[in-house]
């Protein structure tokens, strides 16, 4: 009964109420054979970063459409680093001016899908992006 | 926790509470790891201090929001408490969708409290495979209470009985009249029940109906000297909570004792050796020719699966 089906962490953080699309990535994910842990709305990055550790996911995405990329991702990274978390794989997903892009592909997520992002492709990159860490 | 940890070093962390070494060691275990069996074991003959309540009841029964409660009340209490939180796999992709966590927004921050979401993975029982080597890892890291969320369950999934100390069976009001509450399975592994939402106006019927079970002699989960009470809370009014912690501590008292412990040894003995065997006997497999003959009426289930033990029998002497 061995399994390693890669595991991920979807979280909305802040007062974002758009659900949609995270649901949707979500199904897609599962469908693809992923265990998908769901945290729910209005989370912060307190709390997602201390489900992401008890967890043990191989992924963290986080789905923004309010706009506060710049100021949740300098967070997590600070409070990952807090807690010597260095091997988790962290993407984003959401609505974003390409300039934010850029700014938080800086501070260290891994992957940022857009709106109009296929789900086979986000599929696909994920499974390439744990593939890429190797065994842990 | 950058490069490969072992799982013998794990331990150790395990030991002083290390939150990433007790997930990282979770992973391994539900992964089956050959490498993390050794380790396992070890950790298996360390446990065994906890207490270890199973929660069980049909989807959408409200288990998750009772346990966020019933957590919140023993942390309270100065309990640390530890949640294995098992939802289904898809049978067709494997893949699941855990949102368990989602009703347990209130325990997040507290470090007294560590979630864990599980998938059952084709698991039938109510429980995952690994769970209880899981329980066993959050058992040797010291939380006091060990809190199993099995998945919603239907009328037949018993296992979590088998393997917890105490087992809460949640009945929500409004499924179904006393026939159903006569019926043979899950209702009879209860050591406590509970029914929920008693902020509903129905509720007292639910609560009338099981307590008229238990008064027929039905129902009774198999011990002499103990009778299932049953509880009424409301997590949205915030009540019953203390009955509940008092019938768990009452059973704990009463129940848990060596005889229940060697039950659920040999559970577990069973269970593990079942593992073993039939992982054995599906490497060795190879059902096509006899799968092809019974498609064809060329052949009956019975004596073709016989003649394939026959073959893995003949092979391993």
């Amino acid at each position: 009964m061995a399994s390693t089906a890669i595991r991920v962490l979807l979280a909305k953080v802040g007062l974002d109420g758009h659900d949609r699309g995270i649901k949707v990535v979500a199904r897609t994910l599962r469908d693809a054979g992923m265990d998908v842990v769901y945290s729910g709305l209005h989370r912060t990055p307190e709390e997602v970063v201390i489900a992401a550790v008890q967890e043990d996911v191989d992924i963290l995405g986080v789905s923004l459409l309010s706009g506060v990329q710049l100021t949740v991702f300098p967070k997590i990274f600070a409070l990952l680093k807090e807690k010597n978390v260095n091997d988790l794989i962290v993407v984003a997903g959401g609505v974003m001016p390409d300039e934010d892009v850029v700014a938080i592909k800086k501070m260290g997520v891994a992957l940022v899908m857009l709106q109009d992002t296929p789900p086979k492709e986000i599929i696909a990159s994920l499974q390439q992006l744990v593939a890429e860490r190797g065994p842990r | 926790m950058a490069a490969y940890v072992p799982s013998h070093e794990l331990i150790e962390h395990i030991e002083s509470g290390q939150t990433w070494a007790i997930a990282r060691m979770i992973t391994r275990a539900e992964a089956g790891a050959t490498e993390a069996r050794e380790a396992i074991g070890e950790i298996y003959r360390k446990a065994g201090r906890a207490h270890i309540i199973g929660i069980t009841g049909v989807p959408g029964s409200g288990k998750s929001t009772l346990v966020n409660k019933l957590a919140e009340k023993l942390r309270q209490n100065g309990r640390t408490i530890a949640i294995v939180a098992i939802d289904p796999s898809s049978p067709y992709s494997g893949g699941s969708i855990l949102g368990d966590r989602i009703r347990m927004a209130d325990l997040v921050l507290d470090p007294g409290v560590f979630i864990r979401s599980m998938a059952t993975r084709g698991a039938v029982g109510g429980m995952a495979h690994c769970a209880l080597d899981v329980v066993d890892i959050l058992d040797v890291a010291g939380f006091d209470t060990i809190i199993i969320e099995t998945v919603g369950v239907g009328q037949d999934e018993v296992e979590i009985a088998h393997a917890a100390h105490t087992t809460v069976v949640v009945s929500a009001p409004g499924l179904g009249d006393e026939i159903q509450a006569i019926k043979a399975g899950i209702l009879e592994i209860a050591d406590i029940h509970v029914v929920s939402k008693c902020d509903r106006g129905d509720a007292n019927r639910c609560l009338t109906d099981l307590k008229m079970m238990l008064k027929d002699g039905l129902g009774s989960s198999g011990i002499d000297h103990w009778h299932p009470p049953v509880i009424g809370i409301s997590s949205y009014a915030d009540e019953g909570f203390e009955a509940l912690i008092e019938a768990l501590a009452a059973h704990k008292d009463s129940s848990v004792n060596s005889q229940r412990r060697e039950d659920i040894a040999r559970f577990r003995l069973s269970k593990a050796a079942e593992t073993l065997l039939l992982e054995e006997f599906r490497n060795f497999l190879d059902i096509t020719a006899s799968a092809q003959k019974l498609a064809a009426r060329k052949g009956d289930p019975y004596s073709l699966a016989l003649s394939l033990i026959e073959d893995f029998k003949n092979e391993n002497t």
